[in-house]
């Protein structure tokens, strides 16, 4: 019998706490998956932020470190300082890093920090009920933007791969989604191209993922897909934000 | 061995790098500035990394960061400072991850002021962040002391997997004495750390976390950390100076002490049996040397850059059988010897006059 398709070596077996529909699953997936293509997963070490995927430590099958809301870089700068040949990366939200880990990632960028972000941005606080975040879109109703938000009183969404593009220390900047198999697969591309420059020691590299949140955002599973295609692309536009070399990837 | 003129902060610089330590992050604040500059210097002489941080904020989650992965590491702020790298602390005690954090005190609230204080004593003895934790406090009173625990400060974090804090304060950064330096021991073993996040090579992965969702877990590690912080009690040191006899206890720390000790000599200059005990760990507090040092004593007074927090202790580790009185200066000022032996003559004649004080 020949196995087309098994759970990556760099996932346990636990079942994850994510609610249905929500795509946090295939973004650990394509980590996992990308971890155990370039035959990493035994120097790897991860951070878990505080927010919907702090538990990552229970589901990557590798060396972790769950950190205070926000200061995922801060400890992944303190790992990768120490161990410099390992394969170091942090996983976090848009409220962990847009909002009270702000300084962290860009300082991180802007030291040039060699490690590698995952970027789940679904426009909400998730773990705490649904919450305005940083990238919460204009008129996107929140519990605490219940009549939709209003620039007026809440501000403006904040582009983060944009702002980190402009860093020097930044080599690798992407925004990807996974709301389809097409643009899973490129989600993964970028993410593997993250990693591999993260091994070649040339610096800073984040991958910005847009992903879903059914639950809060009061949309079924299918809904919520074609929500991040219709509203959330055209305000987070997808693509390579910078890179080390020309084109595409 | 020769002694060399120092200042404390490079001082106990030097001898974070000679117990070991390779890793320091920082952000800058007066009164310990001295501390990174002089390791942004040395370490790199050693293999070290030395990284000025965003924050103080991003300082301590360095330092958790770096623990986690078995370094020896440190960092060093004061007051305000200590305040923010609070919310790392607490999440380094809670994944018991071993580290130093120094605190070169200054007067406080707020922004306070640049001048030597003793005014976080609470904060450092008594957890200072959230939930329930304590961190191993040594107050060092000379630089050559500072230097001589800087190496036993590690060994304790390692020991116990547990944060450990040098409470000193601006004078003690700031002035220079003669110290003699531990020698460099280029074979010095760090005990090993199996739980570090290393890369899971050849074994199942090590996670750093202070996350128990489940209370009946977080109350089994609650205990946990309480049956270790009672362990740490056998740690606790003290110092005496002329208690035998002494009707006249002196209680103090770190600089504040050093004013008293020579109180204790003008007094009994003036037919006066004062003594002095020292506290030398903060946390835990030397209950059983202090009683010892108070056994004869009708009076106690704490001399202390607070507003009245070591005294606290005192009266609680002292079980309340012994009057304790307060003697201090605050905001960056330092009490005299005329202050503490006024307060001695006072508290004398009162006795004399049978009074009860």
């Amino acid at each position: 019998m020949i196995t087309v398709f098994e759970r990556p070596k760099s996932l346990t077996s636990a079942k994850t706490h994510y609610c249905p529909g929500c795509t946090h699953g295939i973004i650990h997936r394509l980590v996992a998956e990308v971890i155990d293509e370039l035959g990493v997963r035994e120097k790897t070490i991860g951070v878990s932020p505080v927010g919907c995927s702090v538990l990552a430590y229970n589901y990557f099958n590798l060396d972790m470190q769950q950190a205070a809301h926000g200061r995922a870089p801060a400890v992944a700068t303190g790992i990768k300082r120490v161990n410099r040949d390992k394969v170091v990366f942090t996983y976090q939200g848009d409220g962990d890093l847009a909002s009270i880990g702000t300084a962290e990632i860009i300082h991180a960028a802007a030291r040039g920090e060699n490690f590698t972000t995952i970027f789940v941005n679904n426009a909400i606080y998730g773990m705490t009920g649904g919450q305005m975040a940083p990238t919460t879109l204009l008129e996107q109703v929140s519990q605490t933007s219940p009549q939709g938000r209003d620039p007026s009183l809440q501000g403006y969404p904040i582009r983060m791969s944009e702002m980190l593009a402009t860093i020097d220390g930044a080599v690798f900047i992407a925004r990807v989604s996974v709301h389809n198999p097409q643009e899973v697969s490129k989600a993964k591309k970028a993410i593997k191209k993250a990693f591999e420059l993260q091994q070649a020691g040339r610096g800073f590299t984040l991958i910005e993922v847009l992903s879903t949140c059914p639950t809060n955002w009061g949309l079924s599973p299918r809904e919520a897909l074609k929500w991040l295609a219709d509203k959330m692309i055209p305000v987070y536009p997808l693509g390579v934000k910078k890179t080390p070399e020309e084109g595409e990837i | 061995m020769v002694k060399v003129l120092m200042k404390g902060n490079e001082a106990l610089a030097e001898a974070a790098v000679r117990a070991g330590c390779r890793y320091f992050f920082g952000y800058p604040i007066t009164p310990q500035n001295e501390i990174p500059h002089y390791l942004a210097k040395r370490l790199p002489e050693v293999g070290g990394v030395f990284v000025q941080a965003e924050s103080e904020i991003a300082a301590i989650n360095m330092v958790y960061g770096a623990a986690g992965s078995g370094a020896r590491v440190m960092t060093s702020s004061s007051g305000p400072g200590i305040s923010l790298k609070q919310e790392g602390i607490s999440y380094i005690a809670g994944a018991e991850l071993p580290c130093v954090i120094v605190n070169m005190q200054r007067g406080g609230p707020g922004l306070g002021g640049i001048q030597p204080a003793q005014s976080d004593y609470f904060q450092a003895v008594k957890g200072g962040g959230h939930g329930d934790y304590r961190l191993l406090v040594l107050a060092p009173a000379t630089i050559q002391e500072m230097v001589d625990l800087m190496g036993k400060a590690f060994d304790l974090a390692d020991e116990y997997r547990n944060p450990v804090m040098i409470l000193g304060d601006g004078i003690l950064g700031q002035m220079m004495e003669a110290v003699e330096l531990p020698s460099e021991d280029l074979s010095l073993k760090i005990p090993s750390k199996p739980w570090a996040t290393t890369g899971a090579k050849g074994r199942t992965p090590n996670i750093i976390n202070s996350l128990y969702l489940d209370p009946l877990e977080l109350e089994k590690h609650n205990l946990h950390l309480r049956n270790k912080y009672e362990q740490m009690r056998q740690e606790s040191m003290g110092e005496t100076y002329k208690t035998e006899d002494a009707e006249l206890v002196l209680v103090g720390y770190g600089s504040a002490a050093r004013v008293a000790k020579a109180v204790v000599d003008q007094g009994r200059a003036r037919g006066l049996k004062v003594g002095l005990f020292r506290p030398i760990t903060l946390f835990p507090f030397p209950k059983d040397d202090l009683q010892k040092a108070c056994r004869q004593a009708n009076d106690v007074i704490t001399v202390e850059m607070s507003l009245g927090q070591l005294i606290e202790d005192v009266r609680y580790n002292l079980e309340f059988k012994v009057p304790v009185h307060y003697c201090g200066r605050v905001g960056g000022m330092i009490p005299t010897t005329r202050d503490i032996l006024a307060k001695i003559e006072v508290l004398a004649n009162l006795q004399g006059e049978g009074e009860k004080v």
